[in-house]
């Protein structure tokens, strides 16, 4: 039983203010029973624009062909797929708080696990645009799927890392998904409980799925969440591993490391704790949820970046080493002319890389910073340049120049429609987070009903030992015993 | 699927810690409690009641090895016997290389399958309309509803529940199914439809 759960008297609250259990449903529910504010109107159109500007930027590179992007003879993955990457990465952290964190039964997850789980679908369904958009003739992209046809029939490669891709990011979209809806039902019914409106009545109603709260069900749903924590913790890790497949399993230098799985699995957690930063930093403010998402969250969430930056900055440190110290010319040649050397074509996108993502981390092992919001937020950002940075250095500093010196191509800039789409899918992302934000309940209420008598301020403070001794009898007695 | 008018007698409580001695004395005395709602999982609450456990974990490891089974069996098909590939020269039979898609699938299926599962077992689905007995069981209250039979004094229930600390008590017929409707419609069960 969730109240006699013994929590020790050192740690920090998790619930700040004087709470009680309709406090929480109050103070989680009552934005999505008002007007937006003018704030969520100027984000939510901003949003709107973009994703209008990236589908026009998608609706050209798919009339005019490929030839709409800067691709070119050897750089045949740009933009696009550093995109796609970047975007998988931002996803993962959600997944870690929503499963990992879960099975290491770790409380401060409850405060941000919502959010960021949306986070995780969202970025996914940006990632998944950019690999269908780069097949070009878009209209065949069923092709990726083991379906009879009439060409034999001819059945897809199983034993291509492209196709592993195709069933990795479908599976970790679906499962997400799943999770998501399914922790999100109870909350729901809170909604269509307290709903004023006949027409938010019905809605949540439908979405409620007719929820009703029963002891039996919460038993099963306690079940469903541990088992779909337990299958989305190896679920995560391998859904970055197998996009690390992609270059790891090919013989260009520069890609063909072994390294690559684990170095990409820490980096996407790191990327996406810093975009969850980002966006935690900013609702906890406009949505006054400062009592739910505290500075120590933020705290433990600096920890994660400060782990998975240092995870990161060795195996930056590894794979140069080995390229050294395995004396393959053309693999050195790649990491100290195309990336280490400043004054190659590229080289200050390395440093950049090195700079976000090693040297900028190290600021949050004193805990002043680390508790500080303008610099977390500052930090976030900078994390997430340095992320994208790391992708785009790996894909095209190690295609730009290829075997053959005379196909070495000329210097790569995106064209206008490269830099759409990609923030077509910022527009993308944050229309549905804006929608997330106003429609859904943007912390898990349930699960912090569940901790609030452990962790919340007030009844943190009121726990005297006297008391901690009776809840402990209470607990043998009462629960122990009952079965 | 209508499961007939009951006659409840429900009370409501603002504290599981009132709540569990409530449950173990209603449990004592004899009396059938239909179920306890609460507003998030109250850990042994279900042990109280003397449910038993779940096993829609053993559901999720059936529909897990169903998935492992399809991937594997499938891949093998293809790449041995319905269209052997040459793919550089490398064997047909290429397990490790199926190794992530087998994975995947083990994944796939074994999540979509027990949400699925567990939703048929609780009736949860959009358009299901459910009889609450108190609409702050969602927010902060635990209601604990008693099934009476002809043999019980709900009189003497009632006194019973606010002895053992409940807040509000009161006595309700109510559909104990699930009928199709909307909850902004004032329920319309299936017995009251023409041919039922």
């Amino acid at each position: 039983m969730s109240l006699l759960k013994y929590e020790s008297q050192i740690r920090e609250p998790l619930v700040g203010g004087n709470k009680d259990y309709h406090q929480v449903t109050e103070d989680i529910i009552s934005p999505i029973e008002t007007k937006p504010t003018r704030l969520w109107y100027i984000g939510f159109y901003i949003s709107v624009a973009l994703l209008l500007f990236g589908a026009y930027s998608v609706y050209r590179e798919v009339t005019y062909g490929i030839g709409q992007w800067n691709l070119n003879k050897t750089i045949g993955w740009g933009w696009d797929i550093t995109n796609f990457v970047w975007w998988v990465g931002i996803g993962h952290a959600g997944t870690l708080i929503s499963a990992i964190l879960l099975l290491f039964r770790q409380g401060w997850r409850t405060g941000v696990n919502r959010a960021a789980e949306a986070m995780t679908i969202f970025a996914v369904m940006c990632a998944g645009q950019f690999p269908i958009w780069h097949m070009g003739r878009v209209w065949m992209a069923f092709f990726v799927l083991p379906y009879p046809n009439s060409r034999g029939p001819l059945w897809v490669n199983f034993n291509s890392p492209l196709l592993w891709d195709v069933f990795a990011i479908s599976t970790y979209f679906t499962v997400s998904l799943l999770f998501w809806y399914s922790g999100l039902i109870p909350d729901l019914a809170t909604v269509r409980d307290r709903a004023k409106t006949k027409l938010r009545k019905m809605l949540y109603g439908v979405a409620a799925f007719g929820w009703t709260g029963s002891t039996k069900h919460w038993q099963r749903h306690e079940s469903l969440s541990l088992v779909l924590a337990g299958l989305s913790t190896p679920l995560v890790l391998s859904v970055h591993t197998i996009v690390s497949f992609d270059f790891a399993t090919s013989v260009v230098p520069g890609w063909h490391t072994t390294i690559f799985p684990p170095y990409f699995v820490a980096g996407a957690i790191f990327s996406g704790f810093a975009m969850v930063q980002t966006l935690l930093i900013v609702v906890r403010k406009v949505m006054n949820l400062e009592d739910y998402i505290t500075i120590g969250h933020i705290e433990a969430m600096n920890k994660v970046i400060v782990l998975t930056g240092s995870i990161v900055g060795c195996a930056y440190l590894t794979e140069l080493f080995i390229a050294w110290y395995g004396q393959n010319p053309y693999e050195w040649y790649a990491f100290s002319q195309n990336r280490a050397n400043i004054f190659s074509p590229y080289g200050w996108s390395y440093w950049l890389m090195m700079f976000c993502n090693v040297i900028s981390p190290q600021l949050f092992w004193s805990s002043k910073l680390r508790r500080n919001i303008t610099v977390t937020f500052f930090m976030s950002i900078v994390v997430n340049i340095g992320m994208w940075y790391e992708r785009f250095v790996i894909i095209v500093t190690s295609i730009y120049r290829d075997f053959l010196p005379s196909s070495w191509s000329t210097y790569y800039t995106p064209t206008i429609w490269e830099i759409g789409f990609y923030l077509g899918t910022f527009g993308l992302f944050f229309t549905c987070f804006f929608l997330f934000a106003k429609y859904f309940p943007v912390i898990a209420v349930a699960e912090i009903k569940s901790i609030l008598k452990t962790s919340g301020e007030n009844y943190k403070a009121k726990m005297t030992d006297i008391e901690k001794a009776d809840a402990e009898k209470f607990y043998v007695e009462e629960v122990e015993h009952a079965h | 699927m209508a499961g007939g008018i009951k006659k409840f007698v429900v009370g409501c409580f603002d504290d599981e810690k009132v709540l569990f001695p409530a449950v173990k004395q209603v449990r004592k005395a004899g009396y059938k409690i239909h179920d306890v709602y609460t507003p998030f999982p109250v850990h042994g609450l279900d042990h109280a009641m003397g449910l038993r456990e779940t096993s829609l974990h053993t559901a999720g490891f059936i529909y897990a090895i169903t998935g492992t089974t399809t991937a594997l069996s499938f891949m093998s098909w293809v790449f041995t016997k319905d269209w052997p590939l040459n793919i550089g020269g490398k064997p047909h039979f290429a397990l490790p290389a199926w190794i992530p898609i087998t994975f995947e699938l083990t994944v796939l299926f074994s999540a979509v399958g027990m949400v699925l599962t567990f939703c048929y077992l609780c009736q949860l689905s959009p358009f299901v309309k459910k009889h609450h007995f108190h609409a702050r069981a969602t927010d902060d209250l635990f209601v604990m509803a008693i099934e009476c039979t002809d043999k019980t004094n709900d009189a003497e229930l009632q006194q019973f529940l606010e002895k053992n600390g409940a807040k509000e008590i009161n006595v309700q017929h109510a559909e104990t199914g699930w009928w199709i409707g909307r909850y902004d419609r004032e329920q319309k069960l299936y017995r009251e439809e023409k041919g039922y």
